[in-house]
């Protein structure tokens, strides 16, 4: 992966005066090279990491095996799509194995998460079954660990 | 006479000779100081990569608790022969020229005492870490600094070394990369000085304990040329590249006579490196070489950030090739670097070692270790900004 998406990646708001800095580039072209990223859609968006774990207490994070019949003209992706397109999939995945998709669900109580997988999810034409698990608690996210840092062990001056 | 009384006498007299560390002395300033930002650590700010502590884990779990070899885990010999082949292309037997030990800091005294005579000169560069002076006159030897200069961008060559060779030199001790200047050793000096090496009959003790963080130029050790290895001691070990400096755990490659002659001392005095931290070595070597690029693709970065930064705010700095340490110029200001690293630590609670610390030809200079935080990285750069400014 190119050293610019790298740094982008672990922390969005690098400005592009340090990023140039670190790269030892011309800031102008680390701006242009981010502007030409973005154009393409390989920067597709960027975004805080939360710790759900301090957020409402009532929302509730789900993960959902779905099987589906695949569509004659466009497979799975017609179904794909649709499921995609509900504001409460926060992340959605064609899978290998005993299921097809695999849906990630935040929804702001138990009682919404449940009416979309019933009412929503599981009315939807080719899908066959669903098996939904509620998650609990969150100690990782896209790389972040949600416990507190430990402090710094190091003694203040070393050789 | 009476040894309890007379207590300037009761302290061995070679050992009075030598002074406590500058960064000792500066370690007790800024301990007393609140919400320092500190620019003035010697090691790395990663913690160890969790493969490598939960291997360490396991081995406890199964009751590794026992003395080794006294070279160390064969295993891990292996491992070492493997890496440096690989690495340094020197090809060393696991069986007779591999010494496991507590910490490069062991290896060094190991191999210093194992060479020196009482009053044999040993050749060091200066500023360098400042552990081989005292090592060296802890061996009853006599330590000979040679400076290197920031013009040459702390370079070590041949002719800056053969004036200081007398008939009494029997020790070249080589650092690069370098602490605190982040100097490395070029292919054309290495051979230099290999072939300086070589006509003088010096043994040289190579200390690479920075080799894995070299940034951009062809990493080199002055033992992988014609007629070094027999007359080198290769130290190297895991507390920079992996970030296990708490581990101790380093390594002495070697002659056989020389290996021996150094596990003498190791036997006698430390036995072996502890075997938790041997674990986590053998599995550093053999799954721990994504770290290595990760790690120091970020120092890079972070020295880039540094150096950029430094020749901004008007402190002229070189750009360190290697280790994790910037060495601006701060001499320019009217004051000894005692004195600025002293006010800035008080105006602007940055603390940065004085480059006294590293010898005489470090006056003038400052370390700033980027071995930091990015963000405490970029307020500490801010700050010397504001320090400059007003100065």
């Amino acid at each position: 992966m190119d050293e610019l998406l790298k740094i982008l990646k672990e922390n969005a708001l690098e400005s592009p005066r340090d990023l140039a800095r670190m790269l030892g580039l011309p800031e102008d072209e680390v701006k242009q090279r981010i502007t030409d990223y973005e154009a393409k859609g390989m920067i597709r968006a960027y975004q805080a990491i939360l710790n759900p774990n301090q957020l409402d207490p009532n929302s509730v994070q789900a993960v959902i095996e779905v099987k589906i019949t695949p569509k004659r003209e466009g497979g799975f992706d017609r179904i794909a799509s649709r499921i995609s397109k509900f504001p409460e999939v926060e992340s959605l995945f064609l899978m290998s194995g005993t299921y097809d998709l695999l849906v990630f669900l935040a929804g702001h109580n138990l009682r919404e998460a449940a009416h979309f997988v019933s009412e929503k999810l599981a009315t939807i034409e080719g899908v066959l079954s669903t098996s939904t698990h509620f998650m609990l608690k969150t100690y990782k996210d896209h790389g972040v660990l949600m416990e507190d840092k430990a402090g710094d062990e190091r003694l203040p001056v070393s050789p | 006479m009476n040894l309890t009384k007379d207590k300037g006498r009761r302290v061995a007299a070679h050992l009075q000779g030598i002074p406590r560390s500058g960064i000792r002395e500066f370690f007790d300033i800024v301990s007393t100081r609140q919400d320092v930002i500190s620019l003035s650590i010697g090691e790395p700010n990663f913690v160890t990569p969790w493969h490598i502590r939960e291997a360490s884990i396991y081995a406890l779990d199964r009751g590794a608790t026992a003395y080794t070899s006294n070279l160390g885990l064969l295993e891990l010999r292996r491992a070492i022969a493997d890496y440096v082949r690989e690495s340094f292309q020197i090809a060393y037997d696991p069986a007779s020229e591999i010494l496991v030990t507590a910490g490069v800091s062991e290896a060094l005294d190991l191999a210093v005492r194992a060479v020196m005579n009482p009053g044999d000169e040993a050749l060091y560069h200066e500023p360098c870490y400042v552990s081989y002076a005292p090592v060296i006159a802890l061996a009853h030897g006599a330590p000979v600094a040679v400076a290197t200069r920031r013009e040459d961008g702390f370079r070590l060559t041949r002719a800056r070394i053969e004036p200081a060779i007398t008939p009494r030199t029997r020790v070249l001790l080589l650092n690069f990369p370098t602490n605190p200047t982040g100097a490395v050793l070029t292919h054309d000096d290495a051979r230099g000085i290999a072939e300086l090496a070589v006509e003088r009959d010096l043994v040289v003790i190579a200390d690479e304990i920075y080799s894995e963080l070299t940034f951009d130029a062809q990493r080199v050790s002055v033992a992988a040329f014609p007629g070094m290895k027999e007359r080198t001691i290769f130290l190297n070990g895991f507390s920079k590249s992996w970030a296990m400096t708490g581990f101790r755990v380093g390594f002495a490659c070697a002659p056989p006579d020389l290996t021996e002659a150094m596990m003498k001392i190791h036997q006698y005095t430390m036995l072996c490196a502890p075997i938790l931290s041997q674990k986590a070595a053998l599995e550093a070597l053999r799954g721990g070489a994504p770290d290595l690029a990760r790690m120091r693709d970020e120092y890079r970065r972070r020295r880039n950030l540094t150096h950029a930064a430094l020749n901004e705010i008007g402190l002229p700095c070189h750009r360190p090739e290697g280790a994790f340490y910037a060495f601006p110029r701060v001499g320019g200001f009217g004051m000894r670097s005692r004195e600025f690293s002293l006010r800035l630590l008080d105006e602007e609670k940055v603390a940065c070692v004085p480059g006294a610390a590293f010898g005489a030809s470090g006056e003038g200079f400052m370390r700033c270790s980027f071995a930091a935080d990015l963000d405490e990285l970029r307020e500490a750069l801010s700050r010397i900004r504001a320090f400059v400014k007003r100065l």
